[in-house]
């Protein structure tokens, strides 16, 4: 055991620092998931961190990353919430598909969709759930029935996140007409604009249109933008859903910068603030150290050859749970100040924790929600009974 | 950056793990309650022969010269066999401070062979833990340390919650001749004995969760309810899955502390304390669900999931309670540089 960086690893951190301070925005941009304008703003950086080869670090140069090890990747993405760089429009893409191409694609298709999504130049949604498949996601309806070199994809899909702008979807759809459950699905990839598909827009909690539902209508797609095996899909979505409930998804610096924005809140406010809410900000910096340490440990046994397993399932419910109370705890320091909306602050620093504790609210739902990581963990870890 | 532990670190975890399901099982357990014997002598034996005992004693006196990381899997195999008697602090605390004291002779050699048992009258514990099994004793005063003889100590039983926790109060006379390090050196010797006690009961603490879901995942699919296992039941899964979550988050922290207490500064005592809070949390929630689970049975000496949460409460106050730590990790926050960057830093000066 070695808890110190390498040289290289040092001299990785310093080279993203550099770039991050002469490119990063001075002001922060318009949010991704409220405009037109905010989302092509942010497509705009996506092309300037893959103009600077910083687009996906860890994917090899061919497809325009930097062929980085797991421990680079955490050294970037400290650096990269570090310098408040703006969020990642893309992370459906490079964060969830991209990892799961990179395992299950062909040669063809990892070229064909990889650069451009480092790139910037397509942004992906997320189609899996239905109105009568959340939680029970295996319990899909819409179709991908193939019609010679084609499938043709009907149904209706809900929740996708970034999908009210987004280029590009990566659905989940039944194959096999007479399947049921987790069998006969199979994972293709549309273009959300292909004749037959609309994209209506849902209003978030916070107002913002985060996510959409989207309607197929004999939308046909060739053959080759399915990914993996006809049926193999349930197999290739629990394995994205692995990368998406830890390491890639949530790297846990962005809870490490929120915390110590908390604990400054706290000590501006240290005079007024109730004396138990130290208690509560030593809590949530506890947390976020604790889920920075699972994850390089995580990082360390998958580069010596391990699994991602079911315990990635412990990952989603101990972020999601620690974003909430942190932000909470935040809301708590500012007192009554709390419900006033970002502009009202003075401070553009401490202004976003009541839209932060919006956003947090609903960690504990996407991504699988926490009653359903709650199972895997019980019958998959622990090996309860069905 | 290497998070892991090496082949020989797991082995010898494995082995006492091995030796403690043999000697140490809730059967052993038991019968030791029953014949009122004040130490199990089979499993201290066991102990002996696995060699570990002056495991971060210097090899020139005997020991194996090793650190925190080579014994921390040891103290949490020992937690989960809820493990009584003075193992893990003597091998753990006691050793390393004589060692550290640079007293030769005799005791400190018997005390890495384990023919001898030091035990440790640290300030931050009321109590002195098997101060009766002990030939000598490392006693506080103002300070200092001082190296006392069992003979020289009149011994008060004080009687814990937990059958197995063998606490005394000792009356002693300091003097020139007790006194083996003065106020000065005492002052780092004990901060070192804090980190060593508490860290290896955040171990033992780490070690009992697990046992405690371990039993209760047993216990669960076998007790059938309205027809079927309760460990069918979402409600009996998703507790149990809270403390496992609980286990999961506690440990990479426990292990950290142990590879950077070394540092011997506000961060790495920082990481102690946090692995601590984090891992007497996991073993307190750990023993309350294990009792939920097992419903009356649990309540009643039938089954084992009372010595566990007797020991999670003992031990949940051993080495610094809750508050003490929870005020060491303040400090760190609030003096030190924050953010991902500083996540295994050692203390800034001027910072």
């Amino acid at each position: 055991m070695d808890l110190t960086y390498t040289a290289e690893q040092i001299a990785f951190r310093a080279e993203i620092r550099g770039w991050l301070a002469a490119h990063v925005p001075e002001h922060s941009l318009p949010s991704f998931d409220a405009t037109r304008e905010g989302f092509e703003a942010h497509r705009e950086w996506e092309r300037t961190l893959a103009g600077g080869g910083w687009g996906m670090v860890t994917w090899p140069r061919e497809y325009g990353g930097r062929g980085v090890d797991l421990i680079q990747w955490l050294i970037f993405e400290e650096e990269y919430y570090r310098a408040g760089a703006p969020g990642r429009v893309n992370q459906n893409g490079l964060f969830l598909l991209g990892p799961t191409l990179m395992e299950f694609g062909t040669e063809q298709q990892k070229a064909r969709f990889l650069p451009p999504m480092a790139a910037g130049d397509e942004v992906w949604a997320q189609a899996w759930s239905e109105p009568q498949a959340g939680s029970d996601l295996a319990a899909v309806r819409a179709s991908a029935y193939r019609d010679g070199s084609e499938y043709i994809l009907n149904g209706h899909k809900i929740w996708s996140s970034r999908a009210a702008f987004a280029d590009w979807a990566f659905g989940l759809f039944r194959s096999d007409p007479g399947s049921e459950g987790h069998k006969g699905l199979t994972l293709v990839l549309f273009p959300l604009n292909a004749p037959g598909s609309t994209v209506r827009p849902i209003a978030r909690l916070d107002g913002k249109v985060g996510f959409a539902e989207i309607f197929l209508e004999n939308v046909r797609v060739p053959v080759a933008h399915r990914i993996g095996e006809e049926g193999q899909g349930w197999h290739l979505c629990m394995a994205t859903a692995g990368f998406e409930r830890g390491l890639l998804l949530r790297s846990p610096a962005r809870y490490q910068i929120a915390a110590a924005k908390l604990v400054r809140l706290y000590q501006a406010h240290a005079d007024e603030a109730d004396p138990t809410l130290l208690a509560a900000v030593t809590r949530a910096w506890m947390d976020a150290e604790s889920y920075a340490l699972s994850i390089y440990s995580t990082a360390c046994r998958l580069m010596q050859g391990g699994k991602i397993g079911p315990e990635a399932s412990t990952n989603k419910i101990f972020w999601s749970e620690l974003d909430v109370a942190l932000h909470r705890t935040a809301l708590s320091i500012l007192g009554a100040q709390a419900e006033l909306q970002p502009q009202g602050f003075d401070d553009p620093d401490l202004g976003s924790w009541l839209d932060d504790y919006l956003f947090a609210l609903a960690g504990p739902i996407y991504a699988g929600t926490n009653e359903i990581q709650r199972n895997i963990i019980a019958e998959r870890m622990l090996g309860l009974p069905r | 950056m290497d998070f892991t532990f090496s082949e020989e670190q797991r082995m010898s975890a494995e082995v006492v793990r091995e030796v403690l399901a043999e000697h140490c099982n809730c059967a052993a357990l038991l019968k030791q309650l029953q014949t009122g014997v004040d130490r199990d002598d089979r499993a201290w034996q066991a102990l002996r022969q696995v060699g570990l005992m002056g495991v971060l004693m210097p090899e020139r006196v005997g020991g194996l010269g090793l650190g925190e990381v080579d014994f921390v899997l040891v103290a949490e195999a020992c937690g989960y066999a809820a493990l009584p008697g003075p193992f893990v602090e003597h091998a753990g605390v006691a050793g390393p401070l004589l060692s550290a004291l640079g007293v030769h002779g005799s005791l400190t050699e018997k005390a890495a062979a384990a023919e001898a048992v030091v035990a440790i009258g640290h300030p931050i514990n009321p109590y002195v833990a098997d101060a009766d099994l002990a030939s000598a004793l490392l006693l506080e005063h103002q300070g200092e340390v001082h190296l006392v003889l069992a003979s020289d100590v009149k011994l008060t039983r004080k009687t814990s919650v937990d059958p197995f926790r063998r606490l005394f109060h000792p009356e002693w006379t300091p003097s020139e001749d007790t006194r083996i390090a003065n106020r000065l050196q005492g002052l780092q010797l004990w901060d070192d004995a804090l980190d060593r006690g508490a860290l290896f009961t955040a171990a033992q603490c780490l070690g009992l969760a697990q046992r405690t879901v371990d039993l209760s995942v047993e216990y669960a699919k076998t007790r059938k309810q309205f027809g079927k296992p309760i460990g069918s039941y979402q409600a009996i899964k998703h507790l149990l899955a809270g403390v496992q979550v609980k286990i999961e988050f506690a440990r990479p922290v426990l292990y950290a502390a142990a590879a950077r207490m070394s540092h011997r500064d506000r961060c790495s005592r920082a990481a102690v304390s946090h692995a601590k809070c984090v891992s007497a949390e996991a073993a307190e929630l750990g023993a309350r669900a294990a009792l939920q689970v097992h419903g009356a049975m649990g309540y009643s000496w039938e089954v084992d999931v009372h010595l566990f949460l007797k020991r999670a409460l003992a031990l949940d106050s051993a080495w610094g309670t809750q508050a003490f730590h929870r005020a060491r990790i303040a400090q760190r926050l609030l003096k030190q540089p924050l953010g991902p960057e500083y996540t295994f830093t050692r203390e800034l000066e001027h910072a």
